[in-house]
């Protein structure tokens, strides 16, 4: 369990922008903590507020979701090989929900086979972090001044350039995907507006990735060196 | 459509996609551009979901580029997520109250 508080800290910020975003999307404060609690993933949040803020279809959630999540499929395969002879069947549906990016690195790097304890402990923490977090900043969108949730509203995007720029920084492969992909965006945007912003996220990432891939394919020596 | 349905619908997607692997796959993925493409999908994600909404993020375009413009700022000298989230917003209000000020 002391493995997760690092991240239960850096999530409770991150849901706390997410918080504010969905007050600002006129979602409700229930609604802002259903969505944190059942799904526990920003990004991916973030898109599916704006699926439901723009009132898209069911498909472009699930396709939205399933684009941006599909890392997790990545991580939870790889950690499937790491797991204790103890993880049943019945562990690995209830652990499985807590594959995160951070947990997934945290647990990756430990050198033991993971328990289901371990795991129900790491993931806890970073848990209520995320959902407390969320809840915080709903309700502080709903109590506070306009002009001051308008600017806590940057916080979000402000956490994703935060994320982005050092890697970006430091190894231009992601540099080049990162620029496709709001080059995309932007385009998509202003010259292409039937394209809701769900599906511009999806096509955007998609091309960016894919263009990423087939020019500067990685290999498993040269992966994690952005990743500090 | 409900609220509801919604929440429901991206919480089954979401869970599907980390328990499917998870319980029930065991081999590793070989392709190499297949792990390309899920190794830069994070990245692109963010990027597309950041731009260009943060220019519109408080519904004035004058103070979102300058809490943009402090944000990439910030993050280029490697401050922690928190800190570029705080300064950013806290740059857009100040330049907000300016705005006001002087309309």
């Amino acid at each position: 369990m002391r493995h997760g508080i690092p991240i239960m800290l850096g999530y409770f910020s991150v849901s706390f922008g997410f918080g504010v975003l969905c007050i600002q999307k006129n979602l409700s404060i229930l609604a802002a903590v259903g969505i944190s609690v059942t799904n526990l993933t920003s990004a991916g949040q973030v898109a599916g507020v704006e699926v439901i803020a723009a009132s898209g279809s069911l498909i472009e959630m699930i396709l939205c979701q399933l684009v941006i999540n599909l890392r997790y499929s990545l991580m939870s395969l790889s950690l499937s090989q790491k797991l204790d002879p103890s993880f049943n069947l019945m562990h690995r549906l209830f652990a499985g929900y807590g594959v995160t990016d951070e947990i997934f690195a945290v647990a990756s790097a430990q050198t033991e086979p993971l328990t289901p304890a371990y795991m129900y402990g790491l993931i806890l923490t970073p848990f209520l972090g995320w959902s407390s977090g969320t809840l915080l900043g709903a309700l502080a969108g709903d109590i506070m001044p306009a002009s001051v949730t308008a600017a806590l509203s940057l916080m979000l995007y402000g956490m994703f350039i935060a994320i982005i720029v050092p890697p970006a920084k430091k190894n231009s492969r992601v540099l080049f995907a990162v620029l496709i992909a709001a080059a995309l965006s932007v385009v998509m945007h202003y010259c292409l507006p039937m394209i809701s912003g769900g599906f511009a996220i999806i096509i955007a990432a998609v091309i960016a990735s894919v263009t990423g891939a087939l020019f500067f394919p990685v290999t498993d020596e040269n992966k994690g060196e952005e990743k500090k | 459509m409900s609220v509801a349905v919604y929440i429901a619908v991206m919480a089954v997607t979401t869970y599907l996609i980390r328990v499917i692997p998870f319980a029930a796959v065991r081999g590793k993925i070989k392709s190499r551009f297949l792990n390309s493409v899920l190794y830069y999908i994070p990245f692109a994600v963010l990027s597309a979901m950041t731009f260009p909404a943060i220019f519109y993020a408080t519904g004035n375009v004058i103070t979102s580029v300058i809490g943009t413009v402090i944000a990439l700022v910030m993050a280029y000298f490697n401050l922690p997520l928190i800190v570029v989230a705080l300064t950013s917003s806290a740059g857009a209000f100040i330049a907000s109250l300016i705005i006001g000020g002087i309309s």
